[in-house]
C-alpha cells in the first residue's frame, strides 16, 4: 500500500535505529524479561505480550563475518542465506511457500557478530504449528543444495559488482578496511569478488557445524505465549541442534598506530566523507559517558552540534551524523556526511574542527542537560512494539548484558555528568589518529 | 498554460483570504464514534479534521498532521516547492526562532519529522502520551505563524540540492525511475520528482514558498491524526484548545490533469555511471480512483502479489531461480493512490542476461496470467498474507496513524484501509485473469532501461598525516 517514495527531513531518525540498540523506557513500563537456558544451552529471553495475536521469534548465532576467514569473506553470509534455501528435502519454493501460506514471514540477517534468523506469526494454532515446523527444519536440517548455492552466490556476486557503483559502499569498505587493518572486523560481511568465487559448498557445511550450535546460540521471543508455552517452543525448535561450543573470543582491536588519510576517485556529484576510529565495545565502563555525549555531538537528528554546523549555519550536508556502534569487541565510531564536491573541504574541515573543539571542551552544558532529558524522557518510545523489543532482548542476550539492564537505564543516563563525557572523550577519542575517507570528483574540490 | 491558471487561482485567493471565518457559520460536528476500530473523528468549527485512535499498549502516542498539498499540487518552475516548504517548516515562527521546534520536542523525549509524497506533506511527533499538548502548540503555531526567512532559505535549498545529489543524482537506480516515471506520465502532475528538477530548485525563491504557504497551511486543509495511549475526548479537547482559533482559508481547486490514455509502447534509454544493468516496466493501470469496476484495484493487487508476493511467488520461483535470469526482481502496485496508477516490474539481470532477456521473461508471466486461471493455493497464500499483515501492522502505532492519515488527504477515507481484507478476500481467479488481459498490454506499457556508462576508477591517492587542504 505505501510504495510512493517519500522524502525525509531528516534521515537520521531513522539511522539512529539501526546503529543504536539503546533503549529507553520509564520505569513501569519496562518489559519484565524472563531468562532460562535449555536443556542443550540454548539461552532465551522471553517476554509475554498479549494484546496482538502474534509472536516474533529471532535467533542469534555468534556466527557474523567476524568468523571469515580472509581468504574466504562471505562464507558467514552465504551460510546464513542458505538456511531457507534447501532443508529436510525441501527446496526453496517449498519452504517459503510454507511460510508464505500461514501469513508468516521469515527473514535472515548476517552482520559482523551476528547471523540472525527472524519469525513473526499470528499465535493461531494451526498457522503457527506450520510456520515454526517450517523453521525448526531450516534450522536444523539445512540442506545446503549445490544448484541453489550457485544461484545465491552468483546474485552475491552482482551485488558486489553494483557496489562498485555506489560511491557510499566504496567510502565504507576503504574506512573498515584503514579502521581495522588485519582483525577480523576489517572482513566485508558479503566478501569480495576474489574471496566469493573460492567459496565452496563445502565451507558452508562445515561453517554451520562448527557455529550453529546450542551454546553459540541466543532465542529472543516476544508474543502472545504463556510461559509454559514459550518453553515448548523454543524447545521444540532448537532441542535438535548439537550443543557444540560458544565461539571463541574475538582478538581486541587494535588501536590506531597513525592518522589515515584516504581519498578516492569518484565521478559522483558528490563527495561522501567518513572519519572515525576504533570505538566501544558492549559492556565498556565508559560507554554511558560516551554515548551521551555523542548523542549532543552527532546522534541526535537535527538538534546535534554536527548538524548545526554543517547543515543548519551553512547547508553543507543533507545528513550529517556521528555514532558509536559497540560491538563484542571494539566497533567503530564514525563521523559522516556528503556534500557537492566543491564543498569537501570545507566540510570536512568544519566536521574536523567539530570534533576536536569538542574533545577539547565538552559538551555544552546547556545541550548537555538537554540530551539527557531526550533520553531520558524518550525511554518509552523505544520498547513500545513487539518488533522492537525482540530486537533489543536479542541484543542483551547476545551480548551478555544485565537482565535489569532496562531497569537501570535511566538512572545509568542520568547519573552520566559533564566532567565523565569530557574526560571519556578525551581519553578515548585521539583526533590526531583518526581515519579519514573522502570518495568523489576531486578535480571539482576547491580549497578553503 | 498551467502557470497562468495557478497564477491566477492564486491572486484571487490572496485578496480575499483574510477575514473569512467571520462569516463562516459554526461548522463544528459531533464526535464520530468507530468502536469497532477504536477510532474516533471530530472536525472543528474552522475545519480541521480530528482522528484519534487508541491503542493502550505502551504509554505512548505519536500525533501527525497531514496536508492537503504535495508534488502532485505543483506545476512547471516550480516543482520540488511543496518539499522545500516541508524543510522550511522547521525554520521558525513569530513565537518560535528557527531551530526552537526540534529543540523543544528533544528535550521532551519525543522524536519528530516530516515527509512529503506526492500527494501529502505529514510532520510528525512520537512522545510519551502526556506531551501531546506540547505536539499540538507547535503544530497550532506554525499551522499559520511561519516566518520564511530569506537567509534561512539561502541555507536549505542548498540542503534541498544536496538530498537531491545524494538520492537521485549519484544514484543510478534512482536516475532510472526519475526519468521511468516522467516518461510514463505525460500530463499528469505525477510527472515530475517529488524533490523537483535541480533546474527547479536553482531557480526558486522564498516568494514561491510564501505563496506555497498561504495557500495550503491552513486548518480546513489539514488532518491532524492521534494514535496511542490517549482519552479521545482529552484529544478533541486539547485540539479545540490549540487549532480552535485558527482562521480557515479558501483553499484553491486543482485542476485535475487526467493523465491521457497512452497510445502505444514507450521506452527509455538512460545513461549513467554504473556497473550493472537495471530495468523497469510500468503498465498504465487504474487505481480505486479511476472509473474501473470497483473491484479491478483489488484485482490488480492479488495479481501483483501472486506474481511477486514474497518467495514463493512466481516471480522468484521462474525469473531468480529456475531460469535465473534474474538476480533481483520487484513488482509495485498501490490501488490507493488518488490518480491512475502504474503496475511496475523492475529488476536487475542475472550474471550473463541481458535488460532484454528480463523483459522477455517477466512478459511471458504475464502472458501466463492472462492465459491460465492462478490456482486456489496461491490464491488463499495472498489472502492469508494480508490478512496477517492486517494484524502485524498493529505492532507500530506511527504505520497505524500512517495509513489513517495517507488514506484521509488523498480523499479516500481511513475506513477504505479497514476494508481491504473483505476486498481482497472477494478477488476471483476470473477478475485476476480480466485485468491482467486488459490493462498489462503493450500498448499500455514504458520500459526504461539503464545503460551503464564506464566509471573511472583511478587509484586512491594515499597520505599520512591531516592536512586537508589542496
Amino acid at each position: 500500500m505505501v510504495n510512493n517514495m517519500m522524502l525525509k527531513k531528516s534521515p537520521l531518525g531513522f539511522l539512529l535505529l539501526l546503529v543504536s540498540f539503546f533503549f529507553v523506557s520509564n520505569v513501569q513500563a519496562t518489559p519484565k524479561i524472563q531468562h532460562w537456558v535449555t536443556d542443550n544451552g540454548v539461552r532465551v529471553y522471553f517476554f509475554a505480550a498479549h494484546e496482538l495475536p502474534m509472536m516474533d521469534l529471532r535467533i542469534v548465532f555468534d556466527a557474523g563475518a567476524a568468523r571469515d576467514s580472509k581468504q574466504k569473506q562471505g562464507v558467514a553470509l552465504l551460510t546464513n542465506g542458505m538456511l531457507a534455501e534447501g532443508a529436510g528435502g525441501l527446496d526453496t519454493g517449498a519452504i517459503a511457500e510454507r511460510f508464505d501460506s500461514v501469513g508468516a514471514s521469515f527473514s535472515n540477517s548476517s552482520h559482523r557478530d551476528m547471523s540472525v534468523l527472524s519469525l513473526r506469526s499470528l499465535t493461531e494454532k494451526k498457522l503457527l504449528d506450520k510456520a515454526l515446523d517450517t523453521f525448526k527444519l531450516v534450522l536444523n536440517q539445512p540442506d545446503f543444495p549445490k544448484d541453489a548455492f550457485e544461484r545465491e552466490r552468483n546474485r552475491l556476486l552482482v551485488g558486489l559488482e553494483a557496489e562498485k557503483q555506489s560511491p557510499r559502499a566504496i567510502a565504507t569498505r576503504a574506512f573498515f578496511k584503514a579502521l581495522y587493518g588485519n582483525h577480523v572486523y576489517a572482513n566485508k560481511t558479503n566478501g569480495t569478488l576474489e574471496t566469493v568465487n573460492t567459496i565452496t559448498v563445502e565451507d558452508l557445511k562445515a561453517f554451520y557445524k562448527k557455529y550453529f550450535v546450542a551454546k553459540n546460540a541466543v532465542v529472543a521471543l516476544v508474543g502472545d505465549l504463556t510461559r509454559q508455552q514459550a518453553e515448548k517452543l523454543v524447545t521444540r525448535v532448537t532441542a535438535d541442534l548439537a550443543t557444540g561450543a560458544a565461539a571463541p573470543a574475538i582478538p581486541p582491536v587494535p588501536d590506531l598506530s597513525k592518522a589515515v588519510d584516504e581519498r578516492i576517485q569518484f565521478p559522483s556529484m558528490q563527495s561522501h566523507i567518513l572519519v572515525g576510529q576504533p570505538g566501544i565495545k558492549r559492556g565498556d565502563p565508559d560507554y554511558f559517558p560516551l554515548y551521551v555525549g555523542n548523542h549532543v555531538l552527532g546522534g541526535s537528528g537535527l538538534v546535534s552540534i554536527l548538524a548545526d554546523e554543517i547543515r543548519e549555519k551553512r547547508g553543507l550536508a543533507y545528513s550529517s551524523y556521528s555514532y558509536f556502534s559497540p560491538m563484542r569487541e571494539k566497533g567503530p565510531f564514525i563521523m559522516g556526511l556528503q556534500t557537492k564536491n566543491s564543498t569537501v573541504n570545507e566540510a570536512l574541515n568544519v566536521l574536523k574542527a567539530t570534533l576536536k573543539k569538542f574533545v577539547n571542551e565538552g559538551p555544552p552544558e546547556k545541550a548537555f542537560e538537554a540530551t539527557k532529558k531526550n533520553l531520558v524522557g524518550g525511554f518509552a518510545l523505544r520498547i513500545s512494539s513487539n518488533g522492537k523489543i525482540v530486537e533489543n532482548m536479542a541484543s542483551i542476550g547476545f551480548y551478555g548484558l544485565p537482565l535489569d539492564y532496562l531497569d537501570k537505564y535511566i538512572a545509568n543516563v542520568e547519573a552520566v555528568t559533564l566532567a565523565q563525557v569530557k574526560d571519556a572523550f578525551k581519553r578515548r577519542i585521539n583526533v590526531n589518529k583518526l581515519v579519514t575517507v573522502v570518495v568523489g570528483d576531486s578535480s571539482q574540490a576547491t580549497a578553503k | 498554460m498551467k502557470i497562468v491558471r495557478f497564477l491566477v487561482v492564486m491572486a484571487i485567493f490572496s485578496l480575499s483570504g483574510c477575514g473569512i471565518n467571520t462569516i463562516l457559520p459554526d461548522r463544528s460536528e459531533p464526535v464520530k464514534r468507530y468502536a469497532d476500530y477504536n477510532v474516533y473523528e471530530k472536525t472543528l468549527a474552522n475545519g480541521l479534521k480530528v482522528i484519534v485512535k487508541e491503542d493502550h499498549r505502551a504509554p505512548i502516542m505519536v500525533s501527525q498532521v497531514w496536508y492537503k498539498v504535495g508534488s502532485s499540487y505543483e506545476y512547471d518552475g516550480i516543482t520540488g516547492v511543496s518539499h522545500v516548504l516541508e524543510h522550511m517548516m522547521f525554520k521558525g515562527t513569530k513565537k518560535h526562532p528557527p531551530g526552537e521546534f526540534s529543540k523543544i520536542i528533544a528535550e521532551n523525549g519525543g522524536q519528530e519529522n516530516a515527509f512529503t509524497g506526492q500527494d501529502y506533506t505529514a510532520y510528525f511527533q512520537t512522545m510519551e502520551k502526556r506531551r501531546l499538548p506540547i505536539s499540538f502548540e507547535l503544530e497550532a503555531d506554525r499551522m499559520r505563524n511561519v516566518v520564511l526567512l530569506e537567509e534561512e532559505f539561502k541555507k536549505e535549498i542548498q540542503v534541498v540540492m544536496e538530498e537531491r545529489r545524494m538520492r537521485t543524482e549519484d544514484n543510478p537506480h534512482a536516475l532510472t525511475h526519475e526519468q521511468f516515471i516522467a516518461a510514463a506520465y505525460v500530463n499528469s502532475p505525477y510527472h515530475w520528482p517529488i524533490i523537483g528538477w535541480m533546474n527547479d530548485l536553482e531557480n526558486m525563491t522564498v516568494d514561491d514558498l510564501a505563496q506555497w504557504y498561504r495557500t495550503w497551511y491552513a486548518p480546513n486543509n489539514a488532518t491532524v491524526v492521534v494514535v496511542g495511549d490517549v482519552n479521545p475526548d482529552e484529544v478533541f479537547a486539547l485540539a479545540q484548545e490549540y487549532f480552535g482559533d485558527l482562521k480557515p482559508s479558501v483553499i484553491p481547486k486543482v485542476k485535475p490533469r487526467k493523465e491521457i490514455k497512452q497510445k502505444g509502447i514507450k521506452r527509455i534509454t538512460v545513461k549513467a555511471p554504473a556497473q550493472v544493468p537495471y530495468m523497469i516496466m510500468g503498465y498504465q493501470t487504474p487505481s480505486v480512483v479511476d472509473n474501473a469496476a470497483e473491484w479491478e484495484p483489488y484485482a490488480l493487487e492479488v495479481l501483483a502479489a501472486v506474481l511477486d508476493g514474497g518467495i514463493s511467488a512466481r516471480m522468484e520461483k521462474h525469473l531468480v531461480r529456475e531460469q535465473r535470469v534474474a538476480a533481483s526482481i520487484g513488482t509495485g502496485y498501490d490501488a490507493f493512490t488518488p490518480r491512475r496508477e502504474l503496475l511496475t516490474f523492475s529488476g536487475t539481470p542475472a550474471q550473463g542476461k541481458t535488460v532484454d532477456d528480463l523483459e522477455k521473461a517477466v512478459k511471458e508471466q504475464i502472458k501466463i496470467i492472462q492465459t491460465e486461471p492462478v490456482s486456489d493455493k496461491e490464491l488463499e497464500r495472498v489472502k492469508a498474507q494480508v490478512a496477517a499483515g492486517k494484524i502485524y501492522e498493529k505492532d507500530s502505532i506511527f504505520y497505524q496513524a500512517m495509513s489513517i492519515g495517507m488514506l484521509e488527504t488523498t480523499n479516500l477515507g481511513w475506513q477504505l484501509g479497514e476494508k481491504f481484507l473483505d476486498r481482497i478476500n472477494k478477488v476471483s481467479k476470473e477478475q485476476i485473469q480480466a485485468v491482467a488481459k486488459k490493462y498489462l498490454i503493450d500498448d499500455n506499457l514504458t520500459v526504461a532501461n539503464l545503460d551503464p556508462q564506464a566509471i573511472d576508477a583511478s587509484q586512491p591517492q594515499k597520505s599520512a598525516g591531516g592536512n586537508h587542504g589542496q
